[in-house]
This record gives structure tokens, C-alpha cells and sequence, in this order.
């Protein structure tokens, strides 16, 4: 498997990403934004967390305008996979890829803590190694994770399938306390229509060795590999 | 706009905070009528803030080394050797003034500031950690100041990608009108790739990096060295306002830069901006320095010489390159999106000399304006010590249970998970220990070796013996490195005091200093960096004397550590270290008594050392499950804490005679950790401990049932406790104004 992991200006969860791929087994190209392709037999583009151009307008919004994102649309386009963590998901639907937005969270504070996550579904290219409705116990680290869409794309994503994780409890349930930041219905990731692009807000990147808070991270990077 | 420069008058002398002798000594120098551009640099160079006028005498006995210490106070920062070619840099430096005026923007500076410092030495951030003190949590500005300022400092190192992994937030009235923000940046570089501020080679470029300089900030650090009165809110326009997506930018450059070879010397703007990097660069390097002002980069028009010298503008940088590889350090920074400009060159002259549009609009002795900055030797009062205050003559006023619940609320000892979940702790994935323990832990690298990381200072104990709180300032620090399984490296300290002009102010300091200083050396624990508060006064009324200790120690191996939980049901606790029950300004006397009084507990060094080092032992030879320190609060609050955070309750024999019970259970005796061990190790536990001549004493046990129980005094369950000590910031902070 061949990733790529583009830099923008402000990306500050690369390193981590690009850990838990290398650990998985996958090799890992760094790709500056301003490049307008992705090298060659590209499998998986990365984009990861931080604050790109400093999160001073929207968040996402001027790195979805980066010339590396028309590469990192084709590549979608063809039916290859497209990762966005945090920052990455912002920019996923800020630049069409992915329905939705992400709003300031309902607490209006940042929240950086341990976060379970219910699975969906594990039949796509991102969470085989996992079982349908399994918690995860993963992190989640921002002040914009507030997953919101008009109704009618609501019903849709809904009707679909798309929900990738939602936020829940240690037993896999997804209530109101287990919400931390007003994501509407739990959400936590979508995926795109052909389940080939998936943005997700929390971290599985950091939770990939059992000294730093355990392993449970890793089932999407392994699943990666498996695609 | 060539507007013409003011004329020199004494309130224009007194305006920029220089007295009458000063500015004599600083025309002498000059050997003229100085002009505006030079009164304004004198102002920077020779403030407190920037001189150390009033604390550098002291300073100066400080012990600052040590085999692995790379390079003490001086640089940017402190580096010690950590091994495998690697070398620790850190510092801690404080942002109080600022961060009362305009909490957000002051904060995040102030983390800003210190992550520069770091990597201006050419390491890598790794850690970033803080120390606060607010006013009384009912005084009206306290909930919108912590609100500012713990959404700066998370504002600031998440967006910069740097783990903000431990931390400590008191309140007392005496910060009501004047706040700390004590700010600490840790990195890693490679032991023979640290870089320096002294310039060399005549001739050779100056380079302006980073962001565009502003008309913000200007008189910050003159600011920093004056009392606050009534009128304080209208010094807004002087603090600056901090970027981190720059600053983020700025480091990726700056190491990528450093990585050529193209760097001969390197120096962050911090205070008085351009002014003192300038002249530290030239003087530390021997050399003079000429800088033409037409080539900086402004952000505003119309920008005076003397706005240019004293802006504090934030994300600046100045470099002295190699000129053969001038081009490809260009191309490095415009890759990056931030400005590139020579704005000057080293000279042999020993001078510093300003031009402007064709004006030379200073030319000062280099070295003297650094070198001959006053020096004062204030009169000081030595400190009335408090007498010692018998633990028999204090009534219990309520059981110790209640006692317990109710401390676990008080705003001092409460969960501060509120603040530390606002900070990424988590980015960088090496931490290993996250904010709640004793110390963080983060891993260097992919291991296996770590960083044990914490910042101490128990300002009650300071200001009633300043010479014993500075002990146990330091005391605590290491004990807390060493709780987690980290052996004790070097410290950095922050000294926040009040107005020096006061004798008994001043009394503070010189006795703080003076128990650091012991507590250094007889724990072989060296200063490496510093930085001095001063005048932390409004309308006359200082803050508690507060040296906040940073420490830096060093875990073997990551896997090999110790946290505060309890681990499993039925593990024997023991007491390492004598309990005298020494109630003398501890939280339960003025939490529950409500009484501020007595001397603080004393601090044996020697005592310190022993216990200490028996109880690394343990945890190093896997014998120790969960270790605490014991510190505010005492035994009873650390027992609890080690139950709450595990969901595992505690049965606890009756506390033994000769001492009172609630002196036993809360009493803030030195030099004490809490241990578990497995039953079938109490044994040898025990015979090391009395081979060592450590005092050791079987607590009782850890239990099935989610409560804490004592013989004799009841039970009380956990969940209440939990619920105690985690709701009170929340329920704080969201209260309507």
C-alpha cells in the first residue's frame, strides 16, 4: 500500500498519521500542497489533522482550495481511497468530497480526551479488521467536530449506510452523555457514496501502542492494509 | 511621514521608566544628548524585565551545574545531556502581565514565547506545560481570566501541534488584581546540533524572519517591570497578539533551515523585539552590528525607528548567516510563506548603529548597553518567621470523612480535568503519563526512553518562610518526577514576586532563592534556565511569593513507570516517610478551620534524598503498583485520589496514637509518598525500607468495595468522592457571570 500524506501549511498530526500507516505496514510519502499531483500508484491520500493556514477562516476552507485537492479529487474520483482525520474531514467537506460540516463544538471548548466510538459497519476498506458494533477506544482532540447537514442529506446519509463511527459509551451505546461535541445523530465519520473516501473527527493515529494509551487505533490502518 | 523626533525631557525620561540616575549613567555612556530612537532602546535594554536590575546580584550564587548540564541560564534556554546523543532543552518564563490585561492574547504569547525560545536553540518541541494562579474564585474578573487564558494556552500549543502535558491552576485573593501564566517549553535536538545567539564572522548578514513587525507590543517588556494601578486595562494596546499557525510555520522552516548548515547564529524576538536580539547577538559574539531599518518588514505604514526597535511584534526571528548560502536559506523561508529580509550585517566596530531612510538613528556601545545595565542591591528585610503550630491546639470540626469530601471540592485540590482536557495532550502520540498525575511522561522518539515532566511551587508556604518554601518548591518538583519512576535532571524556575523597591518583598525573594539554591545542591538538581516576574503588585498589595519550579527527569525505559491508581483489590498501602501530622499552613487548616497560619511544614533535604531515592527503587525493581507523592492536602487526599482514579476502594487502619487523627490524615509533613505493593512483597518491602532507614507504615489495604473506609471513623464511597472532586471547576466556570 502506497499513502500519501499531504503537508498543509498548519498540518500538525502528519507525523502521527504517517506512524501508524508505517506501522501497519504501508510506505509513506509526504506531498506538499502546493504540488498539483499525487506521485504515482498512489493507493491512499492522507489528509491529516491540525490547523491548516491557521483555521482563520473556515476550517478547512482554504486548504480544500489547494492545488494539491484537484489531484486528491481525481484520485476519489477513480475510486481510490481518501483518508481525512480531524482537519482532514473539515477539508473533505469543504471541498465537496464529503456531505456535512463541522461546526464549533455545542461546549464551545476544545476538547482533548478518550473518546469510544461505536462501529458501523465493517465491510468497507477502512474498518474490516473491526466488528460491526464494536466500541473503539480512541482520542478525539478539537473545538470544530460539531457534525451538522440539512435533514434531507441527514435521511440520506442515514439511509445509506454512510455513518462510518458514532461517538458512544464503553458498551457501544450511543446516547446523549456519550455526544461530546453536539454531533447531530452521534456522528463521528462518513463515508462518501462509494465508500471509498471516509473522514472521521476523532484520532485512531494516536491510539496505536499500548504504553500511549493502547491499540485500538490500529484495526483501521490494518484494514487499510488488508484493502 | 518624517514626523520630528520628541525632545528629551526628564518626564519623558521618567515616562519611559528610567530614574534620573539611570538615564545620567546612560548619557555618560553615550558621551551625548541621546536621541529618541536611543532613549528607547536604553528603556528596553535597562527595565527589569530585560536587565535583571533588581535580581541579578542574587542570581548569580545560583547552582547551575552539573556533568550533564550542556549550557545553563544565559541562552534562550537550558539543555542537559539526556544521552544517546541527545540533549534536553527547556525553560519556563512568565507572561503575567499581559495575560491580566487581555487573558486570551496574553496567554497565548506567553505559550508562543517559549516555544520559540526552545526551537530557536534548534530542538524540536516535545512537551509544553504551565503554571496558573488566579484570584479568589468569587473576586468578579477571576472566571473571565482562567476562561482567557486556558483557551489561550490550548489555543495557542494545539493549534502549533506541541502536547500540553501538566500543569498546575491555584486560586487566592492575593492574585485578585494581578495573575500568573508561567509558561514551559520542552524539545529535543541532537546534542551536536544545538545552536546559539552569538554572532560570528565580520561581515556577514543579518536576516529578519518570520512574520511582520507592527506597532504591537511596543513598551510590553516596560510594561512587565511596573506595578499595575487602577488604569491598568487602558495598557491593552501593549500587549501583542499571538499566531501560532506563524509560529508553526516558523519552527518547520527554522529546523529545515538549521539542517544546511546555513545558520551561524540564531535569536527570537521576544522582549523589546529587535532591540535585544540585535544587541545580544553582537555582543555575545564580540562584534557590533549595523542595522538598516528601510529592509524590515512592516506591517503598517509609516513605522518610526523607534516603533521598529521596540515593537514586540510576535513570529520574528533574526539570524546571522552564511553569506555563501544565503539563496537556498531564502528559498527555504518563501517555501514556507514568511518573509526573508537582510536587514543588516556584523561589523568589528563594537557599535550598534540604527539607520533609517538615510538617518543613522542610533549608534550605541554594544557591549556596555548589556554589560552596563544598572545593578541595585535592594535592602531586604529578613522574613518574621510564624511559629510552629502544635496540631493538638487545632479542634477537628467536623470527622475526617466530611473533612475529605469537603477538601476534594475546594477549588485548589478539585480535578482541574476542565483546563487540561481544553489543551491537546495527546498530539505527537508519545505521552505516556497524561495531565493528572504526579508528572507527565512522554516518551522521546519511539523510546525507549522518556521525559518525566512537572511544574511545583506552594506559594502559601513562601510567603510564611520564604527560606522553607523554596526548599520545598524544589523538593516537590523532584519529588514528583521521581513518584512517576523518573530520575531527577535540572530545573528551570520562574520567580514571581512582588515590587523589589520593598524591603520585605524583596525579603521574600533573597530567602526563596536562598531554599532553592540548598534544595539544588543537596539534591543535585541544577538551575539551567530562569526568568524573573517582578513587580506582581496592583494598588500596592503583592501576590504570594510564587517561584514555580519546572522539572526535567529522565525514565530509562517508558515501560518501566509508576501512576497514581490503584491497581487491583487487596494490595497492601504502605507510608514512605514520618507523618508528624504538621498542620501549619496546610489546606485543611484554612479550608476546614479557616485559618491562614503557622510555619510550613520543614523540608530535610537529606530526608528527601533517602525516601526518594528508596522509592525509585521500588518502582524501578517493579515492587511499587501505584505511587503518590503526598503534598497539599495530605494522606487522606492522596489515598483518595489513588482510589478515585481507579474505581478501587481502600480499607485504612485507625491513624495511630500520639498523633491526632485529622493532624494524621491531613497533615502536610515532607518528604511522604503512598505505595502499593503486592501482600506477598510487604515483607521485603518493609526489610529494604528499614535497611535503607526509611520509615515505612502499613496504611491498610486496597479493597473490592468502591469506598474508602477507616477503622473507627466510617466509610464513604467513591462515587461520591468522585463526584465531589470532579464538579467543582465545571460547575464553576459555567456559572452566569
Amino acid at each position: 500500500m502506497k499513502a500519501a500524506v499531504i503537508i498543509f501549511p498548519g498540518s500538525n498530526r502528519d507525523g502521527d498519521v504517517a506512524q501508524a500507516l508505517v506501522q501497519a505496514g504501508a510506505s509513506v510519502t509526504k506531498v506538499w500542497h502546493a504540488d498539483s499531483s499525487l506521485p504515482a500508484g498512489t493507493d491512499l491520500a492522507v489528509l491529516p489533522g491540525g490547523f491548516s493556514y491557521g483555521d482563520y477562516l473556515r476550517c478547512g476552507a482554504i486548504a480544500a482550495r489547494a492545488p494539491v485537492m484537484d489531484a486528491v479529487r481525481s484520485h476519489a474520483a477513480a475510486g481510490r481511497l481518501v483518508l481525512g482525520i480531524c482537519n482532514g474531514f473539515q477539508i473533505l467537506c469543504e471541498s465537496g468530497l464529503l456531505p456535512g460540516v463541522l461546526m464549533r463544538n455545542a461546549g464551545l471548548n476544545f476538547i482533548c480526551r478518550r473518546q469510544f466510538l461505536r462501529v458501523e459497519r465493517n465491510d468497507t476498506a477502512f474498518t474490516r479488521r473491526y466488528a460491526q458494533g464494536q466500541a473503539i477506544d480512541v482520542a478525539i482532540a478539537h473545538g470544530e467536530g460539531n457534525f451538522v447537514a440539512d435533514e434531507r442529506t441527514l435521511a440520506q446519509i442515514e439511509g445509506d449506510g454512510r455513518v462510518a463511527f458514532r461517538y458512544a459509551d464503553r458498551a457501544g451505546a450511543v446516547t446523549p452523555q456519550a455526544n461530546p461535541n453536539g454531533s447531530l445523530n452521534n456522528i463521528a465519520g462518513v463515508y462518501s457514496e462509494k465508500f471509498n473516501v471516509l473522514g472521521l473527527m476523532p484520532h485512531p493515529e494516536n491510539l496505536i501502542d499500548d504504553l500511549v494509551g493502547g491499540t485500538d487505533g490500529r484495526g483501521l490502518f490494518e484494514s487499510l492494509l488488508a484493502a | 511621514m518624517t514626523a520630528k523626533e520628541p525632545t528629551i525631557t526628564p518626564g519623558l525620561v521618567a515616562e519611559h521608566g528610567l530614574t534620573p540616575d539611570e538615564y545620567t549613567r546612560f548619557k555618560e555612556l553615550v558621551g551625548r544628548e541621546p536621541t529618541f530612537t536611543e532613549l528607547g532602546i536604553v528603556s528596553a535594554m535597562w527595565n527589569e524585565h530585560c536587565s535583571y536590575k533588581s535580581s541579578r546580584l542574587h542570581l548569580r550564587g545560583l547552582p547551575t551545574q552539573a556533568p550533564w548540564v550542556i549550557q545553563g541560564p544565559g541562552e534562550n534556554a537550558g539543555i542537559i545531556d539526556i544521552g544517546d546523543g541527545l540533549a534536553c532543552v527547556f525553560k519556563m518564563e512568565s507572561h503575567n502581565h499581559p495575560s491580566f490585561i487581555e487573558p486570551y492574547q496574553g496567554a497565548t504569547t506567553g505559550v508562543g514565547g517559549i516555544l520559540r525560545d526552545v526551537f530557536t536553540m534548534g530542538a524540536r518541541p516535545v512537551a509544553a506545560l504551565n503554571s496558573l494562579r488566579f484570584g479568589a474564585p468569587e473576586h468578579p474578573r477571576t472566571r473571565h481570566l482562567v476562561a482567557g487564558v486556558v483557551a489561550g494556552v490550548g489555543g495557542y500549543g494545539n493549534s502549533f501541534g506541541v502536547p500540553t502535558v501538566a500543569g498546575s491552576v491555584g486560586f487566592h485573593t492575593r492574585y485578585d488584581g494581578n495573575i500568573l501564566v508561567n509558561a514551559m517549553a520542552v524539545g529535543i535536538a541532537r546534542a551536536d546540533g544545538i545552536f546559539y545567539a552569538a554572532a560570528a564572522g565580520v561581515g556577514n548578514p543579518i536576516v529578519y524572519l518570520g512574520s511582520k513587525t507592527g506597532r504591537d507590543g511596543i513598551h510590553g517588556a516596560t510594561m512587565a517591570s511596573a506595578e499595575f494601578d487602577e488604569n491598568s486595562g487602558e495598557k491593552r494596546p501593549t500587549v501583542q497578539v499571538g499566531d501560532p499557525f506563524a509560529e508553526k510555520l516558523l519552527l518547520e522552516a527554522c529546523l529545515e533551515l538549521m539542517q544546511t548548515g546555513a545558520v551561524i547564529a540564531i535569536q527570537d524576538m521576544g522582549a523589546a523585539g529587535l532591540t535585544c536580539s540585535a544587541v545580544e547577538m553582537g555582543a555575545k559574539g564580540g562584534l557590533g552590528v549595523e542595522l538598516d531599518l528601510d529592509a524590515v518588514p512592516c506591517r503598517e505604514e509609516g513605522m518610526t525607528a523607534y516603533e521598529m526597535m521596540l515593537s514586540e511584534s510576535q513570529e520574528r526571528m533574526l539570524m546571522v548567516l552564511d553569506p555563501a548560502r544565503q539563496a537556498e536559506a531564502e528559498a527555504i523561508f518563501r517555501k514556507w510563506g514568511l518573509d526573508f529580509a537582510v536587514v543588516g550585517h556584523t561589523t568589528d566596530t563594537q557599535r550598534f548603529v540604527v539607520r533609517h531612510k538615510g538617518e543613522v538613528k542610533a549608534d550605541l556601545p554594544i557591549r556596555e548597553l548589556g554589560d552596563e545595565a544598572p545593578l541595585y542591591d535592594r535592602p531586604w528585610n529578613e522574613p518574621v518567621p510564624q511559629p510552629v503550630l502544635d496540631p493538638a491546639t487545632v479542634a477537628a470540626p467536623v470527622s475526617d470523612l466530611e473533612a475529605l469530601e469537603r477538601l476534594l471540592g475546594t477549588p485548589d485540590l478539585a480535578s482541574k480535568r476542565w483546563v487540561w482536557e481544553q489543551y491537546d495532550h495527546l498530539i505527537l502520540g508519545n505521552t505516556v503519563q497524561i495531565p493528572g498525575g504526579d508528572a507527565a511522561i512522554v516518551r522521546i522518539g519511539e523510546g525507549p526512553k522518556g521525559l518525566a515532566l512537572t511544574t511545583d511551587v506552594t506559594p502559601r508556604y513562601c510567603e510564611a518562610d520564604p527560606v522553607a518554601g523554596g526548599r520545598q518548591a524544589v523538593a516537590e518538583t523532584w519529588r514528583n518526577i521521581t513518584a512517576v519512576g523518573g530520575k531527577p535532571l535540572a530545573i528551570t524556575d520562574n520567580l514571581n514576586f512582588g515590587n523589589p523597591e520593598k524591603p520585605d518583598v524583596m525579603g521574600q525573594f533573597v530567602g526563596c532563592l536562598r531554599g532553592i539554591s540548598e534544595a539544588c545542591v543537596a539534591l543535585d538538581f541544577p538551575i539551567v534556565s530562569g526568568n524573573v516576574s517582578l513587580y506582581n503588585e496592583t494598588q500596592g498589595r503583592s501576590i504570594l511569593p510564587t517561584p514555580t519550579i519546572g522539572g526535567v527527569g529522565l525514565v530509562a525505559d517508558v515501560s518501566v513507570h509508576a501512576t497514581l491508581a490503584f491497581k487491583r483489590p487487596g494490595e497492601a498501602i504502605l507510608l514512605v516517610g514520618e507523618t508528624a501530622g504538621w498542620l501549619g499552613q496546610s489546606v485543611y487548616l484554612r479550608e476546614i478551620v479557616g485559618r491562614e497560619e503557622g510555619a510550613p511544614p520543614p523540608v530535610d533535604l537529606a530526608v528527601e534524598r533517602r525516601n526518594g531515592d528508596f522509592v525509585r527503587g521500588l518502582i524501578l525493581d517493579k515492587h511499587a503498583s501505584a505511587v503518590h507523592d503526598l503534598s497539599d492536602g495530605g494522606l487522606l487526599v492522596a489515598v483518595a485520589e489513588m482510589a478515585i482514579a481507579s474505581g478501587i476502594g481502600a480499607t485504612l487502619d485507625a491513624a495511630p496514637a500520639g498523633v491526632p487523627a485529622h493532624a494524621f490524615w491531613f497533615g502536610e509533613d515532607q518528604a511522604r509518598y503512598v505505595v502499593t505493593v503486592a501482600q506477598a512483597d510487604v515483607a521485603a518491602v518493609t526489610a529494604a525500607a528499614q535497611a535503607a532507614g526509611v520509615p515505612l507504615r502499613r496504611l491498610g489495604a486496597t479493597a473490592d468495595e468502591a469506598a474508602l473506609q477507616i477503622a473507627g471513623e466510617g466509610s464513604i464511597s467513591l462515587g461520591r468522592l468522585h463526584a465531589r472532586h470532579e464538579a467543582w471547576l465545571p460547575d464553576y466556570m459555567s456559572k452566569p457571570e
